[in-house]
Order: structure tokens, then C-alpha cells, then sequence
């Protein structure tokens, strides 16, 4: 009996390792320390009825921004322990299994669990606002979208405790991922991982569609909605046609691994090219579904930061739009040198390099925005304006790679890997840290530090490139990447060196991010006003922190940029007051059953891991009845009496 | 939502209709998703229709006769949901229901011969396993046997609903959303009728 709990142990726990053992004791110290704290302070119950189970949008973004956040650090980590490795030659600090565990991890979850999520941070914290509405169109799917992707992420980041990290890289490639070369739950772990949020993403998108389409203010078009919110609908289109894909694709890989099908394996007729074919019609629109949200924070920001209006907002919205479709027909670029016809090849390089064209218009539109603006640099501006060289180069580099002869050079190298670094960090990372500090006065009611922020800025901006610069040579000079060592003969040394010094640099950068977070905490310019960058969106017309049903009236919109309009008129005395009446607001009750599905999806999802059919089934007859109990709840919202807003905003310091 | 704040209050069910149709539009653009779905499985079956590993092709084991018998009861169940919503908008909360259950009853005869043409089908030695081709049969097939099974235990839950709350927006606009549902079950069978079977055995 002992000697079998002995050996389920020591391979249900990942063993061996001390940087593991280390993980282990971290988890358990923090979970007692949360339980500490919540039990003392008698927390529970305000975390379940104020945050496990609220519906309200603003508050599902602050989850999804903590989540990212701790994600970017979890693949941050992992970041650096890979720089650490190949600092210098012969290194041995990982081995090479942990070092393929660490790569994929890293990827995984930089794409996956860190930038989805901070989009969707995003979407939620701004999106409604910007509308003039007052809630997204489904707000109990959007709160079992955060649970679901909450759930995924939390079941794919245990593997490395729990059962194994995967180790077949950031899209598990068949063979690689099949049982032959990767037995054992880590495969599992990412399949059921990303197949989980991946859902709660797939829904997102649609609740984000038509809460565009549907819930904008009454005079609202859409030829004069703002550009955030126009980024935001070409992607959710992006993701209604993409996740579909993705689901299959790793419910079929599933198969293969569970069941014995042949779909990608080599022997039964299997073929493991179509995996790559399918991972990538999904996985090309992701990188476009991620980057194009950013766009729009950046046309919000010029704008707002010059004092201007955008720019060539038509050709903004043309733009992002064809790139919502082209990116559906690049895919194939991801295997060039991998053997097919030469139109074919052709094809796929020039809608590639397509792609560029629309967005060289926006980089356009940005800089003659700023072009004789009066801009003020403050940190949103900041990264804003970093993000164009670095975009720029990245796209450069983007469209060497494209050219289909030259790629059979550079695939794989660490040419291809600075490449999209520099788009991805340039383009994402530094956008969505842009949107983040413009709108957390919004959500938060005071602004960040500009001192601290200022040294994240810059140990972050010069990091990146003397983290990835090197980088290019490197692949130039034949070093490809998932080397897990390499030796002096090579002449790799001082180049990797120097991208490891770089990288941590990056580090420290989120360190005082962390510290500026913090530190504002306590210390920020709180923000009385609303509107603290002089705004020109509708969000910008209600106090900070916004009250939870958002708009005591809803605004009546007249033209583009309207609460910029609307500061004029009242400048130059041409504003009229309409006399505001309010009314009693609709709002949606709150609900545990996301929370509890998404427990129920977990245990799915871990039962599969570790093929316990048993705990699936549970965890499937769980899915079900919250479903059903859902189907049979009919009293679902509530109405906000008049005499509660007329309190609420009274104290928010506004008279309607 | 958001629109209807001129039209002052008191207009609770107004406000009511508006969400159903939001809820409405939603789930059409759920169904697009479930086109690209089932989109990428049958793309998934192009490409391994001719994977048989030496194993049997569905040439030797479809049995047309039972897959006709289907195809017709899926099809008359697609038409007794149409019935179903002729009778909602007359308001007949009876007929409703009992068109409802045909459908079910037919959809559920649907199911049980689905499994038993997969039994059929195993003991002759096509499994999962055995072959690319029928990997892909499988999981194509089962997957729109999996949705239909779902709009089975939908439909039950809302002759419940229907039962204690008669017709009302929110019961309309579910009734609505479950026949759009089946309707484009039904849909995507004809595609799998043709392509699957039909071509299968030419």
C-alpha cells in the first residue's frame, strides 16, 4: 500500500529537479498565505459575491489583466532561464528535456495565457465604455469566458508540478507530440489547457461582435466609432473563423493520443503535414488577432496625445479590415522550405507581404497625426511612439522572411526568432502596455507613476534591443533555434552574451512596473476628473473609476469623437444642455455557475491528463447540469432604482 | 439596451423583445462558428479519404439503406420543428409541445441508429484506429451525432421550461435559437450524406 502511493506519487509529482522543488514550496507557501489572509480578514464571501461572481465587464477585465500579468511574469521567467542557459557555451544549467519544457511553456503561455488574456483585458475594460453602453451584450458568457480561460491556464501551468511540463514546443508538431515521442500527461496538459480557454476565447469573440454591432449609444455609427473598438471587431472576427479551427485541430490530436486515431501519426494513413497545415491556418490569424487590437490602442493614443483628430480614420478601418481577411491566406509561409509546388510557395509570399501594405498605411496615419501636433509624452504616448521603429523593423524583417528563396536561409534560425520577438513584443507587448496606462485611470481612478514608469520604459525599450539585435547576426551566423547548448568553436559566445544582458534588462523593466503598480497604489494622482488626458472618447465622460453600470444617461452621440466635441462646444458656448432625465437601469444579476462550469470543464480536462475517463465524466455531467441550471434560471437581471444612481454619482462627485 | 432610452420606462417588455433578438443574432454568429467547425472536419475527411492502411474502405462496409432511413427521419424532424414554431407563433403552447417531442422522438431514432451503424460498423473492424479514413469517419460523423444529442437534451429542457411558463419572449427566442440549431443540423447531414456516404460508396 505504501510502496503504491510511494510510486503514483513520484510520477503524479514532477521529481528531481531542485528548481521544481523550489516552484513546489513557492506554490504551497502563497496558497497558505491566500488562505491565510482571506480567512483572517474574513475576505471570502466578499471575494465570491464580489469577484468570483460578478458579471460586471470592468471588473472581468481587472481579472484578466492580474491574470496576464502573472503569466507575462510566469513566461518571463521562463525567458530568462532560457537566456541563462545559452549566456555562454556549454552551460549546465538545464538539461536539454528541461530546456525543450521551458521553451514551449514560454511560448504557450506568452501567446495564450498572457497576450489573449491582456486583449481581453482590454476588450472588457474599454469596449463598453468607448460604446456608450452599459454592458457587453452577454455578460454571464463573459464571465464563463474568464473562468474557462482562467481554468485553462491554471490546468496547462500545473504541468510543471503536476505530471510534466509539454516539451514538443509552443504548436506540438506531430510526430513530435505524439505518444511515440511524448508519453505522459504533458501533452495532455496542453492540449486540454488551450482547448478550455480556448472556448472561453472562441465565445468572447462573439459577445464582442455583437456588442459592437448591437449596444453601441444611440447615434453612434459605425463610421464614427472609435478606432479601439473598430481593432476590436476586426479581431473578434478574426477569432470566430480561427478558434473553430484550433478546437478541431487539438481535439483531433487529442484522438490520436487517447484513442488511437491516425490522423497525423506516420503509420494508419495519418499525416502529419495536415497538422501543421490546420495549426497554422489558426495559428497565423492568432499572431493578426492579437496585434491588430494594439493598432486601435495606438489611434486612440495619437489622437488623444496630439491633440488631433486621427489621421485618415477611413483609411484606419479599410485597413484593418483587409488585414482581417488577408491573414487567413498567409498560413502556409510557416513551412516553405517543407517541400510543395512553387505557385503554390508564390502565393503564400505575396499575400504575405500584402499584409504590409495596410499596415504601413496606419504607421502613416500615425506619424502624420503626430505631425504638427502638440504632443505631451506621457507614458501611453511613450510606448506608443517606441513601438513604431520597432514595429517597423520588425515588419522589414517580416517581409525578408517572406521572400520565399531567402527564407530557406533564415527558417528556423534566430534571424526568425528576433523577427518575431520584435513584432510580437514591439507590436503587442508594448501596445497593450500603452492601452494599460491610458486606461487604467479609468478603471482604477488614478494614474501610474511617470518616474517609475519612465525607468521600466527605458530598461524595457533599450533591453529589447540588446536582447534581439544580436539575435539577427545570430542566425546569419547558422545558429537555429531550440539549441539547448552550443560550444566555443561556434563563435556564438559574445552574441548570446550580450542577447542574455538584454533580456534581463527586460526583466528589470517589469520589475519597476511591478514597483510603479505598487508603489501608485498608494501614492498615484488620483483622478477626480474623469478625464484625465483632456480624451476625446465617450469613455473619458464618466467619473474614474467608472460606476458599475457606467453611464447614468446614456449619451446621445452626434459626431465622431464626440466627447471631444463636446468639450469644445461647451468652450466656445455653443453647447447646449439637454435636460437629462434618468431612469431605472437595466442591469444583469450575478451568477456562480461560470465559476463552478469552469471548475467542472477543469476536471475534464485534468481526467483526460491523466486518462482517469472517470473524472471526465464527472467533470462532463457537471458541465451539463450548470448548463441546465442556467437554462432554468429566468430571473437573471434587476433594476437599479433611480434614487441609487442620483446617490452613486452625487458621491462620484457629478449632479444628473 | 442602450437605444431604448427614449422611449422612457415602462416598456419592460419592449426591453425584453430587444434582448431576445440580441440573444437572437448571437447565436446565428455561433452557428457561423460551427460552420468553420464542421467546415475543417469535413476538410479534415477530403484529405483522408483515401487512407485506408490497407485497411477496409467505406465502399465495402456502408450499408445505404439504414443511412437513407436516417437522412429521411432527420429530415422530417427538421420539418416537425418548423411545425413547432408555425404553432408558437399561433401561440398554441400544446401543439408546440407536442411537436417538440416528435422531434425529439426523431432526432433520439436518429441516434440510436447512428450507434447502432458505428456498432455494425466496429465489428466489422473499422475503429478508430483502424485507419486515417475511418479516424476521420468517426470523428466527422460522431461530431454531428454529438450536436444532435445536445439539441435532444436542449429540446427536453425547454418542453420543461414551456410547460411551467407558457410562451413568452424568453421561451420564444430559446424555441427559435433550438430550430435555427436543428435546422442547421440537418444542413450539415446533407453535406455528410453526400460527401460521406453517397460518394463513399461510389
Amino acid at each position: 500500500m505504501w510502496e503504491n502511493i510511494k510510486d503514483f506519487a513520484s510520477t503524479f509529482f514532477v521529481t528531481g529537479d531542485p528548481l521544481i522543488y523550489g516552484a513546489d514550496v513557492s506554490i504551497v507557501l502563497s496558497m497558505v498565505a491566500i488562505v491565510f489572509v482571506l480567512t483572517k480578514y474574513k475576505k471570502w464571501g466578499w471575494l465570491w459575491r464580489e469577484w468570483l461572481t460578478t458579471v460586471d465587464h470592468k471588473r472581468i477585465g481587472i481579472m484578466y489583466l492580474i491574470a496576464s500579468l502573472l503569466m507575462l511574469f510566469r513566461g518571463g521567467v521562463d525567458a530568462l532561464l532560457m537566456r541563462l542557459q545559452l549566456a555562454f557555451p556549454n552551460v549546465e544549467f538545464l538539461n536539454s528535456d528541461h530546456y525543450n519544457a521551458i521553451f514551449t511553456t514560454h511560448g504557450t503561455i506568452m501567446i495564450l495565457f498572457m497576450a489573449m488574456p491582456m486583449m481581453f483585458a482590454l476588450f472588457n475594460m474599454v469596449v463598453p465604455l468607448q460604446l456608450g453602453a452599459r454592458d457587453v451584450a452577454y455578460p454571464f458568457l463573459n464571465a464563463l469566458s474568464f473562468w474557462l480561460f482562467m481554468l485553462g491556464a491554471m490546468l496547462f501551468n500545473i504541468s510543471f508540478v503536476i505530471g510534466g511540463s509539454p516539451d514538443a514546443g509552443w504548436l506540438s508538431y506531430p510526430p513530435l507530440s505524439q505518444n511515440e515521442f511524448s508519453p505522459g500527461p504533458g501533452q495532455n496538459f496542453y492540449i486540454w489547457g488551450i482547448q478550455i480557454s480556448g472556448i472561453g476565447s472562441l465565445a468572447t469573440g462573439i459577445n464582442f461582435i455583437v456588442t459592437i454591432l448591437k449596444m453601441r449609444a444611440p447615434g453612434m455609427k459605425l463610421s464614427k466609432m472609435p478606432l479601439f473598438s473598430w481593432s476590436v471587431l476586426s479581431s473578434c472576427i478574426m477569432i470566430i473563423f480561427a478558434f473553430p479551427i484550433l478546437t478541431v485541430t487539438l481535439a483531433l490530436l487529442f484522438l490520436d493520443r487517447f484513442a488511437g486515431a491516425h490522423f497525423f501519426t506516420m503509420d494508419g494513413g495519418g499525416n502529419p503535414m495536415m497538422y501543421l497545415n490546420l495549426i497554422w491556418m489558426w495559428g497565423h490569424p492568432e499572431v493578426y488577432i492579437v496585434v491588430v487590437p494594439a493598432f486601435g490602442i495606438f489611434s486612440e493614443i495619437v489622437a488623444t496625445f496630439s491633440r488631433k483628430k486621427i489621421f485618415g480614420y477611413k483609411s484606419m478601418v479599410w485597413a484593418m479590415m483587409i488585414i482581417a481577411v488577408v491573414s487567413f491566406f498567409t498560413w502556409a509561409h510557416h513551412f516553405f522550405t517543407m517541400g510543395t509546388s512553387a505557385s503554390v510557395i508564390a502565393f503564400f509570399a505575396i499575400s504575405t507581404m500584402i499584409v504590409g501594405i495596410p499596415t504601413g498605411v496606419k504607421v502613416f496615419n500615425w506619424l502624420f497625426t503626430m505631425y504638427r501636433g502638440r504632443i505631451s509624452f506621457k507614458q501611453p504616448m511613450l510606448w506608443t511612439i517606441a513601438f513604431i521603429p520597432c514595429f517597423v523593423i520588425g515588419g522589414a524583417t517580416g517581409v525578408m522572411l517572406a521572400v520565399a528563396p531567402a527564407d530557406y536561409q533564415y527558417h528556423n534560425s534566430y534571424f526568425l526568432v528576433a523577427h518575431f520577438h520584435q513584432v510580437l513584443i514591439g507590436g503587442v507587448v508594448f501596445g497593450y502596455l500603452a492601452g494599460i496606462y491610458y486606461w487604467w485611470p479609468k478603471l482604477f481612478g488614478f494614474k501610474l507613476d511617470e518616474k517609475l514608469g519612465k525607468w521600466g520604459f527605458w530598461f524595457w525599450n533599450i533591453g529589447f534591443y540588446v536582447c534581439f539585435m544580436p539575435q539577427y547576426a545570430l542566425g546569419f551566423m547558422g545558429m537555429t533555434r531550440r539549441y539547448y547548448t552550443y560550444g566555443w568553436d561556434r563563435g556564438w559566445a559574445d552574441m548570446n552574451l550580450v542577447s542574455t544582458v538584454g533580456a534581463f534588462m527586460m526583466g528589470i523593466g517589469f520589475i519597476f512596473q511591478v514597483w510603479q503598480i505598487a508603489y501608485s497604489i498608494k501614492n498615484g494622482e488620483r483622478d477626480t476628473t474623469g478625464d484625465p488626458w483632456n480624451g476625446r472618447t465617450l469613455e473619458w465622460s464618466i467619473p474614474s473609476p467608472a460606476p458599475f453600470y457606467n453611464f447614468a444617461v446614456v449619451p446621445q452621440v452626434k459626431e465622431m469623437d464626440d466627447w471631444w466635441a463636446t468639450k469644445e462646444a461647451k468652450a466656445n458656448g455653443t453647447y447646449k444642455e439637454e435636460p437629462a432625465k434618468l431612469e431605472p437601469i437595466h442591469m444583469p444579476k450575478n451568477s456562480g455557475i461560470p465559476f463552478i462550469m469552469a471548475n467542472f470543464w477543469f476536471l475534464v480536462g485534468f481526467g483526460f491528463t491523466f486518462g482517469w475517463v472517470w473524472m471526465a465524466v464527472i467533470g462532463f455531467i457537471g458541465v451539463f447540469a450548470c448548463m441546465w441550471a442556467r437554462s432554468f434560471q429566468y430571473d437573471t437581471d434587476y433594476y437599479v432604482p433611480v434614487e441609487e444612481v442620483r446617490r452613486t454619482e452625487a458621491s462620484l462627485g457629478r449632479v444628473v | 439596451m442602450a437605444q431604448h432610452h427614449d422611449h422612457g420606462h415602462g416598456h419592460d417588455h419592449d426591453h425584453h423583445e430587444e434582448h431576445e433578438q440580441l440573444k437572437v443574432l448571437g447565436f446565428w454568429i455561433f452557428v457561423v462558428t460551427d460552420c468553420v467547425l464542421f467546415g475543417t472536419l469535413f476538410a479534415t475527411y477530403a484529405v483522408m479519404m483515401n487512407s485506408f492502411a490497407g485497411g477496409p474502405t467505406g465502399q465495402e462496409l456502408f450499408q445505404l439503406p439504414g443511412v437513407i432511413a436516417s437522412t429521411f427521419i432527420l429530415l422530417t424532424s427538421s420539418f416537425t420543428s418548423g411545425l413547432a414554431v408555425l404553432a408558437m407563433n399561433k401561440g398554441n403552447v400544446k401543439q408546440l409541445i407536442a411537436w417538440l417531442a416528435v422531434t425529439g422522438l426523431l432526432g433520439l431514432s436518429f441516434v440510436v441508429l447512428e450507434v447502432t451503424e458505428f456498432m455494425h460498423l466496429i465489428s466489422e473492424g473499422a475503429t478508430m484506429g483502424t485507419s486515417g479514413y475511418w479516424s476521420a469517419f468517426y470523428t466527422l460523423v460522431g461530431t454531428h451525432g454529438l450536436h444532435v444529442t445536445l439539441g435532444l437534451f436542449w429540446m427536453t429542457a425547454l418542453i420543461f421550461q414551456l410547460k411551467r411558463r407558457g410562451i413568452t419572449a424568453v421561451t420564444r427566442r430559446k424555441i427559435t435559437n433550438l430550430s435555427l440549431y436543428w435546422h442547421f443540423l440537418d444542413v450539415v447531414w446533407i453535406f455528410l450524406f453526400t460527401v460521406v456516404y453517397l460518394m463513399g460508396v461510389m
